[in-house]
């Protein structure tokens, strides 16, 4: 019952912040508030029984979307010029959709129904199955590289075409050697400022250790490559921001970052044509050992650290390309 | 009350999606159409969560030994997890492109674009 009570609560502050965030001219502000919504989101997802969305959501939604929207508004502009009027056409189909949204709403199961179609499917049948086929506890884990196995590469290529999108927009040339004498802020990180600097460093390598144990211990536990993908690259993300982007690309260089971007998506796909290979179906990972299991196990692992490292790779990259751009 | 409390969560998801398609469909400005956007997309991703959830249920993470445990809907999770990722790959797409823009029109807002645009 308390758990109802604070999701209300929750829903109630996510709809506040949403307005809050829809009236503000000021960007910076909006920046802000759409973090606080992904962390009221992430809240809630964790509430709803989804440990490992509300991972991903608090992650990337509430940690690497604010960075690049502020990444972003450096290079633009922190205001809105024009004073946004009221658009009644656009306001009036909005208020129309809404409420045939919300009179379908009326007929549909209540939320937590278990008799509800979506969970008559084929829900019940992995949470029956997984256990003798793929014998790794984390369902969510098991769909996500096992039994759609195909939908979650195509995720990957959709992430890494997107980040290389970005990389052909904004590009990732060299900072000009010895051209300019005095460094653009942007490349001096917050080395002045004491208290972000001295909390920062003496996190980093936590956040870095618990990136690696959401990669490896995702089978058992709320993790997996997407989120430790976005954890990691939260990880070098801070040390930029800390360091100065020069002192960042010299730890992690474009080529390796390059290498990231593409290896990982690269590694999935291989661990595919191998099980073709080795005379099963693509992505098949029944074939990678001699017992059934200990394949799926085998696949499951490398397929997730593909998609680790390609994740991390994407967004790196991308955070790289605005953070090393020069305001116009 | 409990007939209210079943369905909050869609009425949330109702409004949080009209926001965020208004703020898209009639901001002036390029980058808080995209914050719309980001909100729109985050209404659908509550509303495929609030589905998962089973009365009773928890994470579905299995247990040995625990007896008849009641797990909630994994699908819909797996599905929302992946499309996270994928909806700040497509927003740094968009970031990048209104960061091109501001380069070569030196505004971000839409009406002085179309301005540029006809004369």
């Amino acid at each position: 019952m308390i758990l109802t009570v604070l999701g209300f609560l929750l829903l109630t502050l996510l709809v506040i912040v949403t307005g809050a965030i829809v009236r503000t001219a000021n960007l910076f502000a909006a920046v802000v508030l759409l973090s606080l919504f992904s962390l009221l989101m992430a809240a809630n997802f964790f509430l709803l029984d989804a440990a490992d969305v509300a991972l991903t959501e608090a992650a990337v939604g509430a940690g690497i979307s604010t960075v690049l929207m502020l990444a972003a508004l450096a290079l633009t502009a922190e205001t809105e010029k024009t004073a946004s009027r009221l658009k009644w056409v656009a306001a009036g189909t909005v208020t129309a959709l809404t409420l045939v949204l919300l009179y379908a709403t009326l007929s549909i199961p209540r939320m937590g129904d278990p008799s509800a179609p979506v969970h008559q499917h084929v829900a019940p049948w992995y949470l029956q199955n997984t256990p003798h086929l793929i014998d790794i506890p984390n369902v969510v884990s098991a769909i996500l590289a096992s039994f759609r196995g195909y939908d979650t590469l195509g995720e990957v290529f959709v992430v890494f075409t997107a980040g290389i999108g970005v990389l052909f927009m904004l590009g990732m040339r060299r900072f000009p050697a010895g051209k300019r004498r005095i460094p653009p802020p942007q490349t001096l990180g917050l080395k002045h400022h004491l208290v972000p600097r001295t909390v920062g460093t003496f996190i980093l390598p936590f956040i870095i250790l618990f990136g690696l144990y959401v990669q490896f211990h995702g089978e058992h536990g709320p993790g997996g490559g997407f989120q430790a993908g976005a954890i990691m690259a939260a990880a070098f993300i801070l040390y930029a921001l800390l360091e100065g982007e020069r002192r960042a690309l010299d730890i992690v260089p474009p080529r390796v970052l390059m290498l990231l971007l593409a290896s990982g998506a690269f590694l999935y796909g291989a661990v595919g044509v191998m099980c073709m290979l080795l005379g099963g179906n693509f992505l098949d990972y029944n074939v990678l050992a001699a017992d059934p299991v200990a394949g799926q196990h085998l696949g499951i692992m490398l397929v997730e650290l593909g998609v680790g490292v390609s994740v991390t790779g994407v967004l790196l990259s991308i955070y790289h390309a605005f953070a090393k751009r020069e305001p116009a | 009350m409990t007939e209210v409390l079943g369905l909050y969560n869609y009425w949330v998801f109702a409004v949080v999606l009209a926001l965020g398609l208004y703020t898209a469909a009639a901001a002036p400005n390029l980058v808080k159409k995209l914050m719309g956007l980001s909100i729109f997309q985050s209404a659908v991703f509550l509303l495929y969560i609030t589905m998962d959830k089973v009365e009773g249920g928890t994470a579905p993470i299995l247990r040995a030994g625990v007896g008849e445990q009641i797990y909630s809907n994994p699908l819909p999770q797996v599905l929302i997890l992946t499309a996270i990722v994928v909806g700040i790959s497509t927003l740094a797409l968009g970031l990048a492109i209104v960061v091109r823009i501001k380069e070569e029109y030196g505004t971000i807002e839409e009406e002085n674009i179309r301005d540029m645009d006809q004369s």
